[in-house]
């Protein structure tokens, strides 16, 4: 997979993320809104950070939870200790504790990791990520057991105004360091570190005959990658003021292997994307159904066949048609092609919800929805959603045709051009 | 005169499979040197032994006086020695610049530092660039690798063999698969790269050997039958027989 | 020593049953390259396929069917999945995997709900095998040691002395000269997942009963797994075993022992033991205990 740093007017896209970011709440106004752009703020440096093992590295890790969960445990506990006055630091600043300490756990776990690479990698990984849950576990003295460490973000004084108690507060915060992040992170892939790594990943053979020992590459990078994991856990700890075992679980590893690579992977702004998305997905949509994470899988499973350069590719392979100024041409394919969709998901939906209504004991089997209700344990609403679902899957055969047919002809005309 | 790179009685076994046979070589600073052989004779696995890609089942290899044997293959890098592949082994999905300048960045001291954008060192650059002149794709600079024509790709494995500046410089078939002009055109590049290094080179265009090489050593069944210079191996009774009017075949097509 | 031997009994035949797992998990992974991250999850769908096999018509029948009925879904898997994939490379394949064991482990929760099922142990071999000095050791696991061992040789004797054995050994190195020698490889790589697929679901059949069968099983069972795989070795069948029966004894004991450790009881520490193993071989033995194929 191609790695692409974006480079069309640097300045200027940095600047209006930049903006996006200060303007969002102001937008968004909701208190519900402001959790959720809080979330996927300090997300966002969680997946970069992974990418730049994934993207970057070819290091596919199923335990980079480790990184971040252990340094939102080491933040929690300077922030205990700063609240009973132990040492005097600014609130601002922990998550340059939270980052200190992945980078010092990337260190100790990064030299057994990094010796094999590949599958072998991928598997170690997963083992260090259980055994670390497993240590969590075991010792409550440190970790708070199952119902974790808890903490309180307003210290001391309110510094002009500050003390983080608001939650409007904490979004700037996490915005701050968001955004930070992102330009370090932007920066490590111009260095010399960040190139090779992309030689590792494409050829380490070749990179170690150019003289570069790749497991250190391979080390070096995965400890940087935990620094900026450690920060986005001191950030999760302010905001959420609480830090579990479910910090280091295998889930929230894998959350963030789904939001990056739905994101898309070989580009340094796909797990931005991801993030996005994947928070959205996670906090929105879990309020309405509990089938969440099926749709997500599900969502994630199609990516995978058939868009495995993420959301971030789709939208690139639409630049050529905008700069041609062609991109009104799919305007047709893309509302059929939608239609099929929602009638495929409306079929999808039902079936699901009524599984899961079934499933559930002592629940009753009626389902009702504003301005229709039906009963689960009877027939016609089983035939119906099943029929919905073969209508969708069989209108988006043809859409998905016609879709790629004018797709082509398009392509066709911009290279006449 | 300096010996640039020894091999002292080195066997290698893959299982109870013996592919070398104790093979002592001596090739001199500064001299081309050829290592021909009928197919299977072991000379790949030669060059892996050496740029350590493998390691040896016995025996010593030397690199200007400094024992190698067992190094890793990045540590063997550095101390001054570089190979290219027989198969194309390039970073297809980078550019020619940045294959080339991968190739600068250890050598030119910047090692794994993550401070300093690759974009604005201008020495880097300045290897990178020359490096592409002498090998002819400074016009193909911005296109990816893997792209490339297949004469454009060799000429490329080679500028990334050389670019950073190795004394001893291994090629591996470097012509394979070229068609009669390209093999010039890469003759006279190899020519022009190797001034002042010392070169060995596994080849079977015999036209390319007899064309380049100061020494030829013979190798078969994994063993050294014979060494010496151009025209006493070309009348070598044990050679003849080993290739059995091969030799005079090409000498007939050159 | 009563303690001893009815422990290493039980921690065998645990080790049996990882060794089923983990040897279908290696032989795909040698075969096809790809390392099948929903390979307990289709142990899990062996469990319950047989768990409601089992209730409607009887254990025996369930033997035989479960399994069949997963090894199917192994091979649409394939067919319509991991084939897709294929051109993506490893990493794409692993990612299929992965999203596809995530799916299955929300359907059979969508399915059959949250908390255990009370799949249960055949009544005709429910009771004492022998008596070891006064501990009575089951039928039930003496019959998974039987299985797992019937199994294992048949597999094996299938890859050396059969026709499509020996195409599936050729086919491991060489898949295109393979086909070209007439045989339909893309077939022989939905057969082989598909066996894989149905390996794990019979060891779910007998290991379902014998622990316990809940939506959690894949996820608990899954990284012991591939902890067996990398500390063998990738693509080792022997260091398979023999990584089997060891992790398989070390948790056994592990759990039964209350010898103090740091502070607290080894039976607590058990659950970090395998992956502590792990760690450790990789310091000191990056390639497993008899590694032959990098990932």
């Amino acid at each position: 997979m191609r790695y692409q740093p974006l480079n069309l007017a640097r300045w200027i896209l940095w600047g209006a993320t930049a903006a996006v970011f200060i303007v969002a709440p102001l937008v968004f106004t909701s208190s519900f809104a402001l959790t959720m752009l809080t979330q996927m703020g300090s997300f966002i440096i969680f997946a970069l950070s992974y990418n730049m093992l994934l993207g970057q590295g070819g290091m596919l890790s199923f335990g980079h939870a480790v990184y971040s969960g252990l340094g939102a445990y080491i933040a929690a506990h300077a922030l205990n200790l700063m609240g009973k006055g132990a040492f005097a630091f600014p609130v601002t600043l922990l998550p340059l504790i939270g980052g200190l300490a992945g980078m010092l756990f990337g260190v100790m776990f990064g030299y057994v990791t990094t010796r094999r690479a590949g599958t072998t990698f991928a598997l170690i990984s997963l083992g260090v990520g259980e055994m670390v849950f497993a240590c969590v576990l075991m010792f409550p003295g440190f970790f708070g057991g199952e119902a974790g460490i808890s903490t309180n973000r307003v210290v001391g004084k309110a510094f002009l105004g500050v003390s983080y108690g608001p939650a409007i507060q904490v979004y700037y915060l996490v915005a701050a360091w968001c955004l930070i992040s992102m330009a370090a992170m932007f920066a490590l892939t111009q260095t010399s570190l960040g190139r090779m790594a992309n030689a590792v990943r494409d050829n380490p053979e070749r990179a170690e005959f150019v003289g570069y020992d790749t497991q250190k590459v391979r080390f070096l990078q995965l400890v940087l990658a935990s620094f900026f994991a450690g920060v986005s856990g001191g950030l999760s700890c302010i905001n959420f003021e609480i830090v579990s075992a479910e910090n280091v679980s295998a889930l929230s590893s894998g959350g963030v292997l789904i939001a990056t690579f739905i994101g898309g992977v070989p580009f340094f702004f796909g797990p931005i994307l991801g993030a996005i998305v994947f928070i959205f997905f996670v906090v929105a949509l879990s309020g309405f159904t509990k089938a969440w994470l099926l749709y997500l899988g599900l969502f994630f499973v199609l990516m995978v066949l058939y868009a495995p350069g993420g959301l971030a590719s789709l939208l690139l392979l639409h630049i050529p048609l905008l700069r041609a100024r062609r991109l009104n041409r799919l305007a047709l394919p893309y509302l059929l092609a939608g239609g099929a969709v929602l009638l495929a998901l409306a079929g999808v939906i039902g079936l699901v919800e009524m599984i899961y209504r079934l499933s559930e004991q002592g629940a009753s089997t009626v389902i009702s929805l504003p301005g229709v209700s039906f009963d689960a344990a009877t027939a016609p609403p089983w035939l119906s959603f099943g029929f919905l679902l073969m209508a969708g899957l069989a209108a988006l055969h043809f859409a998905a045709r016609f879709f790629s047919r004018r797709w082509h002809d398009v392509q066709t005309e911009i290279r006449a051009a | 005169m300096t010996t640039a790179l020894e091999l002292h009685d080195v066997h290698k076994s893959f299982g109870s499979t013996k592919i070398i046979n104790g093979v002592s070589l001596e090739v001199r600073a500064g001299e081309r040197h050829a290592i021909i052989g009928p197919n299977g004779a072991g000379k790949s696995t030669l060059y892996n032994l050496v740029s350590g890609r493998f390691p040896v089942s016995s025996g010593k290899i030397v690199l200007y006086g400094e024992e190698i044997t067992g190094l890793k293959p990045c540590e063997i890098n550095r101390k001054g020695l570089s190979r290219s592949f027989q198969v194309t082994n390039i970073f297809h999905n980078m550019s020619v610049y940045e294959n080339i300048r991968c190739a600068v960045l250890w050598p030119a001291g910047y090692r794994y530092s993550f401070w300093s954008r690759v974009g604005g060192l201008k020495d880097v650059q300045r290897r990178a660039e020359e490096t592409m002149e002498r090998i002819g794709l400074a016009r193909r600079r911005d296109v990816l690798a893997g792209v490339l024509t297949y004469a454009e790709q060799r000429a490329l494995e080679i500028g990334i063999t050389i670019a950073g500046g190795a004394s001893v410089v291994l090629l591996d078939e470097p012509t394979a698969g070229m068609s009669r002009s390209e093999t010039a055109h890469a003759v006279q590049l190899i020519r022009d790269v190797t001034v002042g290094k010392t070169l060995i080179m596994v080849e079977h265009d015999m036209g390319v050997i007899f064309d380049l090489a100061d020494r030829i050593s013979v190798l078969v069944y994994g063993e050294i039958i014979a060494t010496g210079a151009p025209a006493d191996i070309r009348s070598n009774a044990a050679v003849q027989e080993a290739y059995l009017g091969s030799f005079k075949k090409e000498k007939h097509d050159a | 020593m009563e303690f001893f031997l009815v422990q290493a009994l039980n921690g065998i035949s645990y080790g049996l049953l990882l060794f089923m797992l983990s040897s279908g998990l290696t032989l795909v992974f040698s075969l096809m390259g790809v390392l099948n991250f929903a390979h307990a999850s289709f142990y899990m769908l062996g469990a319950y396929f047989a768990f409601q096999v089992s209730t409607r018509i009887g254990f025996w029948p369930a033997l035989v069917i479960a399994p069949i009925l997963v090894g199917a879904i192994g091979m649409l898997v394939e067919r319509f999945g991991l084939r897709k994939v294929h051109r993506f490379g490893h990493v794409a394949e692993l990612l299929f995997t992965f999203g596809l064991a995530y799916l299955i482990d929300e359907a059979v929760h969508l399915i059959w709900g949250r908390s255990a099922v009370d799949y249960r142990v055949p009544p005709d071999l429910d009771g004492p095998l022998f008596e070891i000095f006064t501990t009575q050791y089951p039928i039930y696991r003496g019959f998974m040691m039987l299985v797992s061992v019937a199994m294992l040789v048949s597999i094996w004797l299938a890859l050396t002395r059969t026709r499509i054995g020996l195409v599936i050994q050729a086919a491991l190195t060489h898949p295109q000269t393979v086909e070209a020698l007439g045989h339909n490889v893309p077939r022989v790589f939905m057969l082989v997942f598909g066996g894989g697929a149905a390996l794990a679901g019979l060891a779910g059949v007998i290991g379902g009963n014998a622990f316990v069968t809940e939506p959690g099983m894949a996820a608990s069972v899954g990284p012991i797994i591939f902890v067996v795989v990398v500390v063998g070795g990738m693509g080792s069948l022997a260091g398979a075993f023999i990584a089997s029966l060891l992790i398989g004894c070390l948790q056994t004991f592990s759990v039964a022992l209350d010898w103090p450790i740091f502070g607290l009881k080894l039976s607590q520490v058990a659950p970090v033991l395998p992956y502590l193993l792990m760690v450790l071989l990789l310091i000191f033995r990056p390639k497993g205990l008899m590694g032959t194929r990098e990932g």
